[in-house]
């Protein structure tokens, strides 16, 4: 009788989680606290090799990528954030079609930006930032169509911090789409919608990211 | 309904204005040109504010145990860590330059 009792009690002592209502907000909270690692160690490097250049220099950013359309870029992610939340508002005051509603215009903020970045890019290529070479001359602000010079280590930094975000947003888009059809099929609730809280997680974290990214590398 | 119900939500369309706000202020700070030192103090400290509006408003990180922000802090202070420890790096191209670097090797193409 006393063994049993004993058993009880161990039975009664158990670790609450450090999100009690979602274990699932707990696992995506871990991945987010390590990809913070992965874009922190890719935004370290890029300060070493920027201060790292030396004699040959690091060429003025704001010559060679315009501020004017990542600006909106960062407005419309911004924008996509408010959707989000907006969306998780909806689905908790048990409104579903306004949830489908708000989920589908965080998507369409994600698909623009991609598509912004996309020709960003392509703008980039075509003036002549590349994994081995930077433009000859300034396409944009004061330094527009001087010449300028620096490490050719701006291209493959540029693209692999603002392309691992971009893959990021890619990842989210099919993410938020996956979360939208299950939505649109009535899975969540007032009651259940940790599914929808932990998505927009992944979806701020992403702003986030963009937010630091657009400092270091555009303004800066 | 009444689980969720209780739980306070932020006005979040303030914090959009603030974002919307930092965002302006940033590129006005970022484009006249001035001492390289206080443009990277104001541009960090200023996403550094609009990060932390993202995460404790929109994350909900403020509605959640205070554990959990402890874990979420730690990788940023660890990659400001990260910087302090590549700084002997920084400064490496001054050190080498007292040695000579070698010549670039050229390629004999014509084999024949």
């Amino acid at each position: 009788m006393e063994h049993a009792t004993t058993l009880d009690h161990t039975e009664d002592v158990y670790e609450p989680s450090l999100t009690p209502d979602s274990l699932g907000k707990l696992g995506m909270w871990i991945f987010l606290v390590g990809d913070t690692m992965s874009f922190g160690a890719l935004l370290a490097v890029y300060a070493a090799l920027r201060a790292g250049a030396g004699v040959v220099g690091w060429a003025p950013p704001d010559a060679i990528l315009g501020i004017n359309l990542t600006a909106f870029m960062t407005f419309l992610l911004i924008c996509s954030s408010v959707t989000m939340v907006k969306a998780l508002e909806s689905i908790q005051n048990a409104n579903v079609s306004r949830m489908c509603l708000f989920l589908g215009l965080t998507i369409a903020g994600g698909v623009i930006f991609l598509g912004l970045q996309a020709y960003e890019w392509y703008q980039l290529i075509h003036h002549g930032l590349t994994l081995t070479g930077i433009p000859d001359h300034g396409s944009y602000g004061a330094l527009k169509g001087q010449a300028i010079s620096g490490s050719t280590l701006f291209g493959p930094t540029f693209y692999a911090i603002t392309g691992f975000h971009g893959m990021h947003v890619t990842g989210g888009v099919i993410y938020l789409i996956v979360i939208l059809i299950h939505g649109l099929r009535g899975r969540y609730t007032a009651e259940f919608n940790h599914e929808v809280e932990i998505v927009g997680l992944y979806w701020h974290f992403v702003d986030l990211i963009w937010i630091m990214v657009f400092t270091f590398i555009y303004l800066l | 309904m009444a689980e969720n119900g209780h739980k306070e939500h932020p006005k979040y369309m303030n914090i959009f204005w603030w974002l919307l706000a930092l965002t302006i202020i940033e590129v006005a700070v970022a484009i006249p040109e001035y001492s390289i030192v206080l443009k990277a103090i104001l541009l960090i400290g200023l996403a550094c504010s609009k990060a932390a509006l993202v995460a404790i408003y929109f994350m909900h990180l403020k509605f959640e145990r205070k554990t959990l922000a402890a874990i979420v802090i730690t990788p940023f202070l660890i990659c400001v860590f990260l910087v302090i420890m590549l700084m002997p790096d920084l400064t490496l191209d001054t050190r080498l330059d007292g040695i000579e670097k070698p010549a670039a090797e050229v390629v004999d193409t014509s084999v024949h």
